[in-house]
C-alpha cells in the first residue's frame, strides 16, 4: 500500500467517494432495487425475472445480486439494435457504440441523466489524477462512437478545464497543437504517448516546448513497465482508469493520488469477481472475471455484465486517500480472445467473417500482433486453400487485397495479409488459439 | 524433353478434319502450386516429385516478395497432382497451349503476331528449348486458347499436343 501521494490528494465528490461504508452499502442496495425495476422494462430481463420470481422488492440484501442473471455481449447482440433500451425513444440523449464480432456495433444509449452522471464519473478520476480547472487538456481520442472521446470531454468540461478536442490521428498536428497551445494534460492511448516519447527522445521535439504534466490513458491495454518508461521518458504522470461502453464508458473506476489501484465508483457500480468457468463469485484478493452491475443507468440498464476482463479487487484495507471504495487492479487479461488494437476491439471471429465474405471459405489463419515501434501492427497469416488459389498472379493479388479490404470493413483496422502454404500454421488441440500477441503487454 | 516433330505435324495436318476430337488433346495440362517465398520451399516441391519418380518437363516461377506460384509441366499430371496434394500442397490444373517456335531471331514475334491478330490475350507464358536445338517450345496461358489454336493452325504454326510434347 502506497502511503505517499504522487499529486495533491483531491476528491471530486467526497459525499459519495468517501461515504462511510455502511451508508455506501445501503445506498447500493437501494439503487440496486431501482436498477432491477428499470431492468424489468427490458424483455430480456422481464422474462427471466418472472421465471425466477425477481422483483425489486425481493432484493433484500446485496448478496441477492447473485439471483440476477448474467448479461453477456452475445445477449446484447441478440437483441440488436436496441432490445435493452429501457426508456421511451424520446428520452434518449445519446447513442455510443462498441465494435462487435459481426461487423455491427453494439449500441448503447444514454438519457440526459446518464450523460450527466458519466461526466461526474470521469471528473472523479481526472481530478484524482491531477486535473485542475486552470488546465488545458488536449483530447487525442477519437470523437465518435468510441466512448473515450466524449466521456473524457464531459468530465473535463465538468471540472472546468479548457478542452482542445483534437481527436485522434495526424501526429504532426497533435505535436504542433501541444507546442502552440501548451496543454498540461493529454488524453491519449498509451501507444501514442510512447510515440511522442520516442520523438522527444530522438530530439525531434524540445521537451521544453511542450508543457505536459499529466496523461490519462485509455483504449488499449498497457502495463506498469510502460508507465515507468513513459513517465521517465516524458517527465509526466500517467494515469489509469477503467470502463466499458456496455456499462457506461470510461470512469467506472480510476486511480487516486496514492495509486493503490483503481477506486471503483461503488455508489454507481457493483463489482463482482467470478470464476469464469464455474461462474461462482470469488473473494476479494482473488483473480477472476470482472462482472459489473451499473446501478444508475436509465436508458440501458444491464445486470451482472460479464466484462471478460480479468482482474483482482484488492482486499488489503483502506487507501490513505480517504475514499471508502474498494480498489481494483489493472486489467490482467481477457477470458475470451478479444484483442485491443490501436484502441479497437477485435475478435478473431471477425477475421473469419471477413474471409468468408471473400471466397466463402474459412481457411486456417493466425493473427499476429506486434508493436514494432509505438503502434500496434497486425498480420493475418492465412493458409492457402484450394478455394482461394489461382494460378494467375493478378487474381491471387486481388484475393489478397479483397481479404485486406474485407478485414478492414469488418474490424475497421488495416491489417497485413500474409498468405502461407497449407499446414504450416500451428494447430492447437481443442479450443483454437489463433492469436499470437507479441506486443509485450501480456499480463 | 523430346519433341516428336513428325507426330506433331500429323496432329496439325488432321486438325481441320478432327477438330472436335482434337481440341482437348491440343491443350496441355499444367499444374500450379502456391509457394511461400522462403528458402528451400521450391526444392521441397521438386523433391516431392523426384521421390515419386516424376520428371519435371518444364517449370516456371512467378513471384512476389512474399509468395509465388510454381507452374509445372509433367507427363503424368494426374499422378503428380495426387502426389503433391498428398504432400499438402494446393494444386490447380490449368490448360495451357504449347507451341514450337524456331530458335532464331524473329521466331517469337511471328508467333505473337498470330496470337495478337486473333485478339487473344496472353495471361502469362514461359519457354524452354528442346533437345532438337532448332526449336523452342513456348507454353502459353491464354484467355481464349481455342481461338488461339485455331489461328495458329490456320497460320501453319505448330501447336504441340501432350503426346508430342512428351515424345512418346
Amino acid at each position: 500500500m502506497n502511503t505517499k501521494p504522487i499529486v495533491e490528494n483531491r476528491i471530486w465528490q467526497p459525499d459519495f467517494e468517501c461515504m462511510p461504508v455502511g451508508q455506501l452499502r445501503a445506498l447500493q442496495l437501494q439503487r440496486l432495487r431501482e436498477a432491477v425495476a428499470r431492468c424489468s422494462r427490458v424483455p430480456f430481463y422481464c422474462e427471466q425475472f418472472a421465471a425466477a420470481g425477481i422483483t425489486s422488492d425481493s432484493i433484500r440484501s446485496l448478496d441477492d445480486i447473485r439471483r440476477l442473471p448474467f448479461t453477456t455481449k452475445a445477449d446484447l447482440r441478440d437483441s440488436y439494435p436496441l432490445g435493452f433500451l429501457a426508456v421511451p425513444r424520446d428520452c434518449v440523449a445519446r447513442f455510443q457504440g462498441t465494435s462487435g464480432t459481426t461487423g455491427k456495433p453494439t449500441w448503447v444509449a444514454y438519457t440526459k441523466g446518464d450523460v450527466d452522471n458519466w461526466a461526474n464519473m470521469c471528473a472523479r478520476f481526472l481530478v484524482a489524477g491531477g486535473l485542475r480547472p486552470e488546465h488545458t487538456v488536449q483530447i487525442s481520442f477519437g470523437f465518435g462512437l468510441f466512448t473515450g472521446g466524449f466521456g473524457l470531454h464531459y468530465g473535463i468540461e465538468r471540472v472546468g478545464a479548457a478542452i482542445i478536442p483534437l481527436s485522434s490521428g495526424n501526429s504532426e498536428r497533435q505535436l504542433m497543437t501541444m507546442q502552440d497551445l501548451r496543454p498540461e494534460v493529454l488524453i491519449c492511448t498509451p501507444s501514442y504517448a510512447l510515440k511522442l516519447m520516442d520523438t522527444v527522445l530522438a530530439g525531434g521535439v524540445e521537451r521544453a516546448s511542450i508543457a505536459l504534466e499529466h496523461a490519462h490513458f485509455g483504449g488499449e491495454p498497457w502495463t506498469e513497465s510502460m508507465r515507468e518508461r513513459i513517465e521517465e521518458g516524458l517527465g509526466i504522470r500517467c494515469w489509469n482508469n477503467y470502463g466499458l461502453a456496455e456499462v457506461q464508458g470510461p470512469g467506472v473506476s480510476g486511480e487516486c493520488a496514492y495509486r493503490n489501484g483503481m477506486h471503483i465508483q461503488e455508489d454507481q457500480f457493483i463489482f463482482e469477481v467470478i470464476d469464469p468457468d464455474t461462474l461462482e463469485p470469488l473473494p476479494d484478493g482473488e483473480r477472476g472475471e470482472l462482472v459489473v452491475t451499473p446501478l444508475c443507468r436509465e436508458a440501458f440498464p444491464v445486470t451482472r455484465y460479464r466484462t471478460r476482463d480479468i482482474g483482482v479487487i484488492y482486499a488489503d484495507g483502506d487507501c490513505p486517500c480517504g475514499r471508502t471504495t474498494r480498489r481494483m487492479s489493472r486489467i490482467m487479461g481477457r477470458t475470451d480472445d478479444m484483442l485491443i488494437i490501436r484502441g479497437v476491439n477485435v475478435f478473431p471471429s471477425q477475421i473469419e467473417t471477413a474471409l468468408m465474405r471473400v471466397k466463402s471459405v474459412a481457411p486456417h489463419y493466425m493473427i499476429e500482433v506486434t508493436r514494432p515501434a509505438a503502434m500496434d501492427e497486425v498480420t493475418v497469416h492465412i493458409e492457402m486453400h484450394p478455394g482461394m488459389f489461382s494460378d494467375s498472379m493478378s487474381e491471387l493479388q486481388a484475393v489478397k487485397a479483397a481479404i485486406a479490404a474485407a478485414i478492414a470493413s469488418v474490424t475497421g483496422l488495416h491489417m497485413n495479409i500474409n498468405l502461407v502454404q497449407p499446414n504450416t500454421l500451428e494447430r492447437f488441440e481443442g479450443k483454437s488459439r489463433r492469436v499470437k500477441d507479441l506486443r509485450g503487454i501480456s499480463f | 524433353m523430346r519433341i516428336g516433330l513428325s507426330l506433331l505435324m500429323k496432329v496439325n495436318d488432321c486438325y481441320g478434319g478432327l477438330r472436335k476430337e482434337n481440341e482437348v488433346s491440343m491443350k496441355i495440362q499444367q499444374l500450379s502450386l502456391f509457394l511461400e517465398n522462403k528458402p528451400g520451399h521450391l526444392n521441397a516441391i521438386c523433391r516431392t516429385l523426384s521421390d515419386a519418380g516424376i520428371n519435371i518437363v518444364t517449370l516456371s516461377l512467378a513471384d512476389t516478395q512474399q509468395f509465388g506460384i510454381v507452374r509445372l509441366i509433367v507427363e503424368d499430371w494426374r499422378r503428380a497432382k495426387a502426389v503433391l496434394e498428398a504432400a499438402g500442397y494446393v494444386v490447380n490444373v490449368r490448360e495451357v497451349v504449347a507451341v514450337t517456335v524456331a530458335d532464331r531471331p524473329g521466331g517469337m514475334t511471328e508467333l505473337l503476331d498470330v496470337i495478337g491478330a486473333a485478339g487473344v490475350n496472353i495471361e502469362y507464358m514461359y519457354a524452354f528449348t528442346s533437345h532438337h536445338g532448332q526449336e523452342a517450345v513456348l507454353i502459353f496461358r491464354l484467355d481464349d486458347p481455342d481461338r488461339a489454336i485455331e489461328a495458329l493452325n490456320a497460320a501453319g504454326r505448330s501447336v504441340v499436343d501432350a503426346v508430342a510434347l512428351f515424345g512418346n
